[in-house]
């Protein structure tokens, strides 16, 4: 039997600007921030209340998980926002949503009530969205 | 966002101006009952609302970003002196206690900790990481089922 995720990976184009993000602006925590082989790095953050789920920064590189070809298809996808990685979770959205706009970090959809709470959804550094929700 | 939500939303602004000031000046003495003045609340109300926003007061999220700040710094190598008094506190005393209080852990067993996970890291890396990413990384190529029977 499943009992839990205990990692999750989000694909970004920088990991020093992605490190920046979601330590800096978003207040996560590094988890692991590893050297994984030569020019590779193992870097995994999550919320600061959530430490048993490591949300690992993967480097979009070709000669590793990708071939050239796959990893300039995927940065692409990734800068054009295709990806929604999933959602996070506030006690409070007016508020988080105050402080990350005042932060600078890019919403496409400010806090809305929904038939299952309040939600807004914004962007990370590399071009993933996330949805931000208050659940009722 | 409709109309009806502004003022709320300003009361937020005021809100989440009086937490990025801490979050920006928390090694400076800071007066808390300014703090309230600056985002024109009584008191009271304030303290309410920082609650309502951020699960703890206004005094013990000073505490516990100057405790995180602490943590940070000690990770770099700082003594725990120079980590106490950087981050605001004026007595070692009342921060090795809360430090414990919050992380678990005195501030000399934390360092201690950190660097030996460290040294794992740096002596093991792999050990950190899920054999499958690791494989992965070597394959130069996308996923590939292999027959189990």
């Amino acid at each position: 039997m499943i009992t839990k995720m205990s990692h999750v990976s989000i694909y970004v184009l920088n990991q020093d600007s992605a490190y920046d993000f979601y330590v800096n602006t978003l207040g996560f925590e590094v988890r692991t921030d590893a050297p994984m082989g030569p020019g590779m790095r193992w870097l995994t953050v999550s919320p600061k209340d959530q430490p048993d789920l490591e949300i690992i920064l993967m480097a979009i590189e070709d000669g590793r998980m990708f071939n050239k070809e796959s990893a300039e298809q995927m940065r692409t996808l990734v800068k054009n926002g295709t990806f929604g990685f999933g959602v996070f979770e506030s006690k409070d959205i007016y508020a988080t949503y105050e402080e990350l706009k005042a932060k600078g970090v890019q919403f496409s959809k400010a806090p809305k009530q929904e038939f299952y709470g309040v939600e807004a959804i914004f962007k990370d550094d590399s071009g993933n969205w996330f949805s931000l929700g208050q659940l009722k | 966002m409709n109309n009806e939500l502004y003022p709320r939303l300003y009361l937020y602004r005021r809100i989440v101006q009086a937490k990025l000031f801490i979050d920006n000046h928390y090694p400076e003495k800071i007066d808390l009952n300014n703090i309230a003045d600056e985002a024109y609340f009584s008191k009271f109300h304030f303290i309410r609302l920082f609650k309502k926003a951020y699960n703890h007061t206004p005094h013990q999220y000073l505490s516990q970003v100057r405790i995180n700040r602490a943590k940070d710094l000690i990770k770099l190598g700082s003594s725990i002196i120079d980590s106490c008094y950087t981050v605001g506190f004026e007595s070692i005393t009342s921060f090795t206690a809360l430090f414990k209080r919050t992380t678990g852990y005195a501030p000399s067993i934390f360092r201690k900790q950190y660097n030996k996970r460290q040294q794992e890291i740096l002596q093991v890396p792999l050990k950190f990481i899920p054999g499958c990413f690791v494989s992965a990384s070597s394959r130069k190529g996308n996923y590939e089922e292999v027959s189990t029977s």
